[in-house]
């Protein structure tokens, strides 16, 4: 579903900053994986999500979704197929805008925005379902603006607009970091049984330990800018933290160095 | 006084054009055009040049809306294609089309004295003159109302508000500026069209401080009536254009002020900056009070354990 091949990122090249993100990156996901990604600080997590997602181009490789490469694709015509949850609450939701009309937006992913109502009876029903499945009583608040809700609130909103065109590929970039710990419980629920019904294909990044065993049929470490162990289901079933991290640094040579790792 | 208060709501609803356009740029997409001050006069040249050389009023004002569309497209590009920053894409165009609009018009003024404009057949009545000016006014507004609510004009809000987030949706934020910023000088020039109509010239330095006049009345319609969704916003921007005008006339009228009319952009300036700095105020000691409001209820959710 998603390829990537031989992608290499440099940042600053040629100045005393330069800086390898990403190096030489061979990384495949099949339909329907769920892939958690996991590494310390500067790891070149971010920038991996930066590069499937059209933020970034990479200086080396190729990126292709279902076949057919993407890489000369900016980010607003690749989200036709790439649904994205930022770390930041604020960032994937429209502060001065209604919950309906956030979510008209995202409904219209991949789709021509033409002159017709953002927001119909038709969309509005469809809207108030899928708002529903959160369990947090926003189909109750369509017409309030999405400033005034909560971090977690809206970062639920992000999951389920993000998700519910069912995208090929879903990003998920830290998405419960930035939450206390009983929203991002709540945030991370939802994202597993939305991934498990609507069967998509996601790459998720954590630094939850815990949460990046848990989750997933897969998991990737990484380090200094490169994959550097690939669990598959049956190893990663009964895999603890200690194990995880003591694989870690068996293969890198350092501890997992994240100032906000969570061990679970 | 009765009739410089009509003759000010008058000019406010021609201005509320103009308001419109900016609230278009500086509100919904936070991009302070001043490209605004060149687009005016352009609207005022084609609509002057066409209706004196005999073309019907109401295609020259149309001409000027497309003068206006197309000013506010060389402004977006060179922001968005050329990467050139904001202020200064303005700044650029309003420069060009101060040449560009002398050369519409052949000199620097053209006079529309006897000719026969979109107003001739009314503004013998005021009272039908403000009827039909409110009513044009009005339908440009819902009009404006109902684009922003479309697919294409919830793109163009969000590039505004959240421009990273559209793009995740695959919105075009390049495509969806131009279009805002072109939309925007449209009404300008409209507007510039019909104040040179109601004056019976069109100069090229009509336009000048145009951006500070439009914002005037963004920001008083928006201290007056608040920021309530699209349609209300829309509506406090007409009044707020209304409303800078007849301070103005009051302003004028008050003899012990002894003002001259060359003190319009010095009570402008002062109107600016009184509406800017009140509800700024205001703000303080709303989010003052917010914080506090929702730092109480984080407490108690806190002691409860309570959910998101």
């Amino acid at each position: 579903m998603l390829e990537l091949n031989h992608v290499s990122k440099l940042f600053n090249p040629g100045t005393p900053d330069e800086k390898i993100a990403l190096i030489d990156i061979q990384l495949k996901l099949n339909p329907g994986d769920f892939v958690t990604v996991i590494g310390s600080n500067g790891a070149g997590k971010s920038t991996l999500m930066n590069i499937i997602s059209g933020v970034l181009k990479p200086d080396l490789g190729d990126v292709k979704i279902g076949g057919t490469s993407i890489s000369h694709l900016p980010e607003f015509q690749r989200s036709r197929w790439i649904g994205r949850v930022f770390q930041d609450p604020m960032a994937g939701t429209a502060p001065t805008m209604t919950i309906e009309e956030n979510l008209a937006m995202a409904y219209r992913r991949g789709k021509p925005r033409g002159l017709s109502w953002g927001v119909s009876a038709a969309r509005r029903k469809l809207f108030r379902e899928q708002l529903q499945r959160l369990g947090l009583g926003l189909e109750n608040r369509l017409k309030a603006k999405v400033g005034l809700l909560s971090g977690g609130e809206r970062q639920a909103l992000s999951l389920l607009m993000a998700t519910f065109t069912k995208p090929d590929i879903l990003l998920l970039d830290e998405h419960t970091a930035a939450l206390d710990p009983a929203r991002a419980e709540l945030i991370t629920r939802l994202t597993e049984s939305i991934v498990r019904e609507m069967k998509l294909t996601t790459l998720m990044v954590t630094h939850n330990m815990e949460q990046a065993i848990r989750l997933g049929n897969r998991l990737i470490m990484m380090d200094k800018g490169r994959i550097i162990l690939d669990i598959p289901e049956n190893r990663k079933r009964d895999l603890t933290v200690p194990q995880l991290l003591a694989e870690f640094e068996r293969i890198s040579g350092h501890k997992l160095a994240d100032d906000r790792v969570v061990l679970g | 006084m009765f009739q410089s208060l009509t003759g000010a709501v008058e000019l406010g609803l021609m201005y509320a054009l103009l308001a419109l356009g900016v609230y278009i740029t500086f509100r919904i997409l936070d991009f302070p055009d001043l490209t605004v001050d060149g687009s005016f006069a352009t609207g005022g040249a084609i609509a002057a040049v066409m209706i004196s050389h005999g073309y019907e009023a109401w295609i020259a004002t149309l001409t000027a809306f497309a003068g206006g569309l197309a000013a506010g497209t060389c402004t977006g590009l060179l922001h968005t294609k050329g990467k050139i920053n904001g202020l200064l894409s303005g700044i650029l165009m309003m420069i060009a089309l101060y040449s560009i609009n002398i050369r519409i018009m052949g000199k620097p003024n053209v006079s529309l004295i006897n000719a026969d404009t979109l107003f001739s057949p009314i503004d013998s009545v005021t009272w039908k003159y403000i009827l039909v000016l409110a009513i044009v006014v009005f339908a440009i507004k819902l009009l404006l109302d109902a684009f922003l609510h479309t697919d294409k004009g919830l793109a163009l809000r969000a590039t505004g508000d959240n421009n990273r987030m559209i793009r995740s949706f695959g919105g075009n934020t390049d495509n969806a500026t131009i279009l805002g910023i072109s939309l925007s000088n449209g009404l300008v020039a409209i507007s510039g069209a019909l104040i040179a109509q109601d004056s019976g010239f069109a100069d090229v330095t009509m336009g000048v401080g145009m951006i500070v006049i439009g914002l005037a009345s963004v920001i008083i319609g928006e201290a007056i009536l608040g920021t309530r969704g699209v349609f209300w916003t829309t509506f406090a921007v007409v009044i707020g254009s209304i409303v800078y005008r007849i301070v103005l006339a009051l302003a004028y009228r008050a003899e012990w002020l002894k003002l001259e009319s060359t003190d319009l952009k010095l009570i402008t300036a002062l109107i600016v900056i009184v509406a800017l700095v009140i509800p700024t105020i205001r703000r303080h000691y709303k989010q003052k009070s917010n914080a506090r409001k929702r730092t109480a209820e984080l407490a108690v959710s806190a002691r409860g354990k309570g959910g998101i």
